[in-house]
């Protein structure tokens, strides 16, 4: 399921290249644009623009482009991820696992209310197919829309070249840990990043004794995290049933406004971040968390929360991948938070 | 490294500082708040405090300090040391522990497979079906994914901000 998906399960089968509606390039900003659905995605120097059909007008949204595909990298990249990805207070996707909402205005309290929202729900391999052709028309050479700001050029202008190495990244996917053997790799071949010059280096010591060569392992996780290349991508670094550890570096806005359909917990490994938190049907105002070293806490499932982080800092994502988890808070089953005290 | 560039900041058992909850709507204890340093700080040598459960899985702090007793679990667990030196003896069982969620403890009848050393930031695959102790010089705080077992010590008023 979603970005979470183990090492060896299988991805989505087909890729239905095939199924992505475009038009020829504008002549004066160089850009496609694209229809899915009812929905019309459009771009521009400095936005992009998604259309939609509701109570008999054409409905629009502009959104800044490089907030735009910085929403779109991740949704992307996660494979849309678990339930709602908000790239902002209108637009987003909800991952159905096989089938995925597009939505606009639909988890917004003034717009459902005035009726002007709408929702389509499309199979997976064709939103996935129209989502990456967009990111490969409208990110230009010098933007990588996983960097952050400081790390990367601009996303506005007319459409020159193109940066298909940042958006073709592979998702990192982990059976057990990393290093291990016929598992993910470790990343002694990434650069450290420049904000994490003074994170040592050192891995553990490992002593098998003889006949158990291979069956301790141990690595330096800090390490790892200070030479992830990418910003706001959890990624396993260990499995223990369907609990799943997804560390992560973290700088600038986390590009989406995540609403998980099930409970999920932060745990800040290194310098702080701050998290917005909102109703996750309706965006109103709930709290404001931070999240300093060793602090712990849980997402609530009828929340959406969007982090911001001033230096880049190491973030444990918790998950747990259990299949039937949505069902279970959507009928009540569970309480949308996990522990009562 | 320039002046600019800022330090990365890790928390220890002697030196964090907690954030905090602003609430606008609802209630601060749904976010169930704590921090791994101080609840290892405030607990006995090796208590396995739970700090984030989510069904029957479960995030642990414990504080190492001196040799703990040997665990075992029919489950892979993991631990990171968040900061200091622990080392981690390993005995392959004679006799498997049987199923159970989390971790228990054992008599470690069988073969040394060997040890691990961690420092800050270090994480080791504790296996499935082995025994485990853990040895710490100087007291260091450690975080265990694991389930929800006979070990795990739930005292989430005395930790969590409400």
């Amino acid at each position: 399921m979603a970005m979470l998906d183990l090492a060896g399960k299988p991805q989505a089968a087909t890729f239905a290249a095939d199924k992505v509606q475009s038009g020829a390039p504008d002549p004066v900003s160089g850009y496609r644009d694209f229809t899915l659905g009812a929905f019309r995605f459009s771009r521009d120097a400095y936005f992009a623009t998604v259309q939609w059909p509701a109570r008999g007008q054409l409905r629009t949204h502009a959104i800044p482009a490089d907030a735009f595909l910085r929403a779109m990298m991740r949704d992307v990249a996660w494979g849309f991820f678990y339930g709602w990805v908000n790239f902002d207070h209108v637009f987003g996707t909800r991952n159905h696992y096989g089938k995925v909402d597009v939505y606009a205005g639909a988890f917004n309290g003034v717009m459902k209310e005035a009726g002007v929202d709408y929702t389509e729900t499309f199979d997976t391999p064709v939103i996935m197919a129209t989502f990456k052709a967009i990111l490969h028309d409208w990110t230009n050479e010098g933007f990588d829309p996983f960097a952050a700001p400081e790390e990367t050029g601009t996303a506005f202008g007319h459409k020159h070249g193109n940066n298909v190495a940042a958006i073709e990244r592979t998702r990192i996917a982990t059976r057990r840990m990393p290093g291990l053997p016929d598992d993910s790799p470790l990343r002694d071949d990434l650069p450290v990043n420049r904000a994490f010059l003074d994170v040592a280096q050192d891995e553990p010591e490992v002593h098998a004794e003889p006949g158990f060569e291979g069956q301790l392992h141990a690595f330096n996780l800090f390490k790892y995290l200070s030479r992830s290349d990418v910003t706001w991508n959890p990624s396993v670094t260990s499995v223990c049933g369907q609990s799943l550890f997804c560390p992560t570096t973290e700088e600038f806005i986390l590009p989406v406004f995540h609403g998980n359909d099930r409970v999920e917990w932060f745990l800040q490994l290194s310098d702080e971040i701050i998290w917005d938190i909102g109703d996750k049907n309706t965006g109103a105002p709930r709290a404001r968390v931070t999240m300093r070293a060793g602090d712990i806490c849980a997402m609530p499932a009828d929340i959406r929360h969007q982090g911001y982080s001033t230096k880049r800092s190491m973030l444990l994502v918790w998950e747990n991948a259990t299949p039937n988890l949505p069902r279970r808070y959507e009928s009540g089953e569970l309480k949308p938070y996990p522990v009562e005290f | 490294m320039t002046t600019s560039t800022p330090r990365t900041v890790f928390g220890s058992l002697d030196n964090y500082r907690k954030g905090g909850i602003e609430v606008t709507q609802g209630d601060a204890r749904h976010y169930v708040f704590s921090n791994i340093f101080e609840v290892a700080a405030g607990s006995a040598s090796y208590e396995r405090v739970v700090v984030g459960k989510n069904l029957e899985y479960v995030v642990e702090a414990a504080r190492a300090e001196g040799q703990s007793a040997w665990f075992t679990c029919s489950h892979d667990e993991f631990v990171i040391s968040m900061d200091g030196e622990v080392r981690v003896d390993f005995v392959k069982l004679d006799a498997p522990p049987a199923a159970a969620d989390g971790a228990v403890l054992a008599e470690p009848t069988g073969r040394k497979m060997g040890h691990v050393v961690l420092g800050k930031g270090h994480q080791s695959l504790l296996p499935a079906g082995c025994a485990y102790r853990f040895s710490a010089p100087r007291p260091c705080a450690l975080l265990l994914q694991s389930k929800l077992g006979a070990l795990s010590v739930e005292k989430w008023a005395d930790i969590c901000l409400h």
